[in-house]
């Protein structure tokens, strides 16, 4: 079934975007990419420490990188961040993140919308990360966001898609990818968002924090792949408890 | 020299590049991005770049996140 996910001008066979952070040890990344058949991995920007190694040298060469502004409490803090990303000639994919509010990290949608403004003039492809509002998704689209990323929950929290209407509501109005982002716990919620009509899901918690993130990468390529066929095969009616049962098996011939 | 490098006031020999200081460091300069006084400097440049008495530096890198 050839379904790509064009986003940014890039073709991507995979829906499943995963992350790079919180892993027992980074020597995991390897196996549970390729068990993800992920095209898109996020990292983060990060001082060095001396000698610090960092991550790049644990992702497969062959796939994209999505840096994250994290640790941006501001507009420009996220503007500086992605230009620190982008010089270190990774290509120019940036998911923006600011988030003043440490507790919750729920992300403040004005400075994101700021930031994307300037980032997309830049040129940069810009995938900002923002609570599932109507008002947000738009500024940030009209603004030259290649996709939104409302959250399912607060980042880290394995909650699930708790802010499902909310998404529903994005889905309905906006003609731009959502990515579902953040709060995803377990592959069936990841099979909901693409059963609803998300473009993709990116899952780093649920699979770094899993007792084997190899085994649960690959559960995760599976239902996100679920998912997005059931969306394109389109579910049949559902019917109300007052419409009662309908037989699948015909009501003729019974043997009696 | 003196500068503040990552937010740490650090001494240096006068003279020293960014190439230079990052070898020092134990950095391998393929797979950092270098800010000095507020503008990245190109990786290109790092061998042709001395440091300042004052410079503040920022030396950063990928890592883990999501």
């Amino acid at each position: 079934m050839n379904d790509p996910f064009v986003l940014g001008g890039v073709t991507l066979r995979s829906r499943l975007f995963i992350g790079t952070g919180k892993y027992g040890s980074d020597s995991q990344i390897p196996a549970v990419a390729e068990a993800s058949g992920a095209e898109v991995i996020t990292v983060a920007m990060r001082r060095v420490d001396k000698g610090g190694e960092g991550i790049v040298s644990h992702i497969p060469k062959t796939m994209r990188l999505l840096p994250n502004t994290s640790g941006a409490r501001t507009a420009e803090e996220a503007v500086r961040l992605a230009r620190l990303a982008r010089a270190a000639g990774c290509g120019d994919w940036i998911k923006i993140e600011v988030i003043s509010d440490a507790r919750h990290l729920l992300p403040d949608g004005y400075e994101t919308a700021r930031a994307t403004e300037i980032l997309a003039r830049e040129g940069f492809t810009v995938l900002p990360y923002i609570n599932p509002d109507l008002y947000v998704a738009r500024a940030c689209l009209d603004a030259g966001a290649a996709a939104v990323m409302p959250l399912g929950a607060p980042i880290g929290t394995n909650r699930g898609l708790r802010t499902k209407e909310m998404i529903a509501i994005l889905l309905e109005e906006l003609d731009a990818p959502v990515i579902v982002d953040a709060g995803i716990g377990k592959p069936s919620e990841a099979c909901e968002a693409m059963e609803m009509g998300a473009a993709a899901c990116l899952v780093n918690t649920a699979i770094a924090s899993a007792a084997d993130p190899v085994r649960m990468a690959a559960a995760f390529r599976a239902a996100v792949e679920a998912g997005r066929n059931a969306w394109l095969a389109g579910p049949g009616a559902v019917r109300s408890v007052a419409e009662g049962a309908e037989a699948s098996s015909p009501l003729t011939g019974f043997l009696r | 020299m003196k500068l503040v490098i990552n937010g740490e006031q650090v001494s240096l020999d006068d003279g020293l590049t960014i190439d230079g200081m990052l070898h020092a460091r134990g950095n391998d300069p393929a797979v950092v991005v270098v800010e000095r006084n507020g503008d990245i400097v190109p990786a290109a440049a790092f061998a042709d770049t001395p440091l300042a008495d004052g410079d503040s530096i920022e030396i950063v890198h990928f890592v883990g996140g999501g």
